[in-house]
């Protein structure tokens, strides 16, 4: 297994406490609920962008044959299996070394195959490795330094190839809904999962990611209606989760 | 670790078919096990059975393809007229006349022998590449795995799929092979089916007459002849279905009423004991309920098969929106939106089948004056009638694509 390189931006306060949820990834009752709860709406926010970015019909059988993809915090490989199921060549990569073996496991009883590594964005684009997508999904809240870890993501991808990136939105109602309201009340994430001043407003990540060397093309709400118990996508509702799209230039 | 099959289905009645060609026109490979032996669905002759289907069920079928192959044998109907009545003097006062005007859609919905949609949907089956008809096979044991599902026939022959969708009837052992328990009781009250051939045309109007033992449906079938269900306290249907057939129709033509002239018995009579049961839970990992095996309904509103039909319709999309995220279809999560979908809808059935079913099969003459009152009501008030039409119609609530006439 390759070892983390030394200039890693992984903060390890933060891997030590995703290490310790590892293995209850795969339980839709369990610790990830609420990633298991969002994960349609993530998947189809993902697929349509690729379809579209790719021009792939997600009616057929393995749509996603012949696209090189890297899903970054992979985790459990919550994101990584679907995509390997859509026909994508993926790349899991993990800081957590206690995933790795997880994921392996999973996606073994899933009959699938996928190149789980314990590595970072950083060690991945120093060794020179290039995809046509890059999944960075509730990442960039958890490193110390987005900037260089965004301008890695980019060094990543192929020209015209495309990064999702997934982040919560820093403003008072985020502070209530995802601190206090997941982590404290619904108990939905075990307190001190997220830190509300690394969050990050959609003019910060647009501003980053284009410093990073990518063209942002979308951005889109995630949002949980507590009636229907169910995640939707928003066009105009960024308030606390919310995702984007944007392309290297080719 | 491959399966034999993406989704095996359990049952090859009316659902399980239908389900079976929603999921393979989206791409899925399924299995049926049937059984009933290979050609012992639709045989010819008329049952006695015969479906009111609704327009959203009726567009679910031409989705998957078969409602060309049985529209010439389908009655539409122009009109249902609900009715107060009382054993010998016909239709009370207070009548609810639902006209095709009454919805923009066209006519409210279709009357259907059981062996034509049965034959149709079979026929469908053995035609799509996707599908694999296994007759003559019943399912002794099944296996949950981490990612798949295997099923054991009674041959000895073993079969795996991702999941397995039990479509097996209200004493459904794919539920019961699960450890889903079920609720519900007896009515009390059996059902007596058969065909009649009458002097004046239907002009495609159905009948609910509310009698005080229990409902008489009157469906209208192609040509001058109609099916109707009769509903009777259990001892009383088992007296009258003992009876010679002329015997049978002195005691129903007080009931029936004339006015559809002389009326003479056209093929067998069947009874059947009504009862409600209902499973726990409509999914458990990798395995889902339909229909009947889910949820046996009373009779009384026609809405087993289109509740079916339904869940055919909301399983289908479900699935097959999460085939395209990438996701593993089979496992408890993806499930459980289906569930969701379904279960607050059918409750609402069950609830409203109950209220009518007591209210209707009700001699106290205070609730017969509340009742007529109420069809009154129904009449003078345009918008509620048109909104009990489109329900009748099936045409409100969270509908499936498939029952909007879209693809999924």
């Amino acid at each position: 297994m390759p070892m983390i390189s030394a200039d890693t931006t992984v903060d390890p306060s933060e891997v030590a406490k995703f290490e310790a949820m590892a293995a209850e990834w795969w339980d839709p009752a369990g610790k990830f609920k609420p990633l298991h709860m969002m994960n349609p709406v993530r998947l189809d926010y993902i697929t349509s962008q690729i379809a579209a970015e790719f021009g792939r019909d997600l009616t057929g059988p393995r749509p996603f044959e012949g696209l090189r993809l890297l899903d970054i915090g992979c985790g459990g490989g919550l994101l990584s299996e679907p995509m390997a199921r859509l026909g994508a060549e993926v790349v899991g990569a993990d800081a957590a070394e206690r995933n790795i073996p997880v994921a392996q496991i999973h996606a073994e009883q899933s009959g699938l195959e996928i190149d789980y590594r314990h590595t970072t964005a950083e060690a991945l684009a120093e060794a020179g490795e290039q995809f046509d997508v890059v999944l960075n999904m509730e990442v960039v809240e958890h490193v110390s330094d987005p900037l260089a870890y965004l301008t890695a993501c980019q060094q990543l991808l192929k020209p015209g190839g495309m990064m999702i990136a997934s982040t919560i939105n820093r403003n008072p109602k985020s502070f209530m809904v995802a601190i206090v309201g997941a982590e404290r009340v619904m108990r939905w994430l075990p307190v001190g999962t997220h830190d509300w001043s690394k969050f990050i407003t959609p003019a910060e990540l647009e501003d980053l990611i284009t410093r990073a060397g990518l063209r942002p093309v979308d951005a889109k709400g995630f949002v949980f209606n507590p009636v229907s118990w169910q995640w939707s996508i928003s066009t105009r509702d960024l308030s606390v989760n919310y995702v984007t799209a944007s392309l290297k230039p080719a | 670790m491959s399966c034999d099959t993406d989704i095996l289905i359990v049952g090859g009645g009316l659902n399980g078919p239908a389900l079976a060609l929603a999921l393979a026109d989206t791409g899925f490979d399924v299995i049926v096990i049937d059984a009933q032996p290979p050609g012992a669905r639709g045989e010819e002759g008329f049952d006695g059975r015969a479906y009111a289907l609704t327009l959203a069920s009726q567009r679910l079928l031409t989705a998957i393809g078969v409602w060309d192959s049985v529209k010439d044998h389908a009655q539409p109907l122009s009109e249902v007229r609900v009715s107060d009545g009382k054993p010998g003097t016909g239709a009370g006062p207070f009548v609810v006349e639902f006209e095709r005007g009454g919805i923009d859609e066209g006519p409210a919905g279709y009357i259907l022998e059981d062996r034509f949609l049965s034959r149709a949907l079979t026929d469908a089956i053995k035609a799509h590449p996707k599908v694999t008809l296994i007759g003559g096979e019943t399912v002794v044991a099944q296996a949950v795995g981490p990612a798949d599902v295997t099923i054991s026939l009674a041959s000895g022959r073993e079969l795996s799929g991702r999941m397995v969708v039990g479509c097996d009837g209200r004493r459904s052992g794919t539920a019961a092979r699960a450890g889903i328990r079920r609720t519900g009781h007896d009515y009390g009250q059996s059902g007596l089916v058969c065909a009649l051939e009458h002097e004046k045309p239907h002009g495609g109007i159905a009948h609910q007459l509310f009698l005080p033992p229990g409902p008489l449906a009157i469906l209208p079938l192609p040509g001058d002849m109609c099916s109707i269900v009769w509903t009777e306290t259990t001892a009383e249907a088992a007296r009258v279905h003992a009876l010679d057939d002329a015997a049978y129709m002195e005691h129903l033509r007080p009931r029936f009423g004339d006015f559809l002239g002389e009326i003479k018995l056209a093929g067998k009579r069947f009874t059947y004991p009504l009862n409600l049961t209902l499973a726990e839970a409509y999914v458990s990992d990798r395995l889902a309920l339909v229909g009947d095996a889910a949820h046996g309904v009373h009779p009384i509103a026609g809405q087993g098969l289109n509740a079916g039909l339904k869940d055919v319709g909301a399983l289908a999309e479900v699935l097959t929106l999460a085939r395209r995220r990438g996701e593993d279809f089979g496992r408890i999560d993806v499930l459980e939106r289906y569930q969701r979908w379904r279960r607050f809808d059918v409750a609402t059935m069950v609830a409203a089948t109950e209220t009518a079913n007591t209210v209707f099969s009700n001699d106290n003459p205070l609730v017969r004056v509340g009742r007529g009152v109420g069809l009154g009501v129904i009449n003078a008030l345009p918008g509620l009638k048109r909104f009990l039409m489109r329900e009748a119609a099936g045409l409100t609530g969270d509908l499936p694509r498939l029952m909007q006439g879209r693809q999924i």
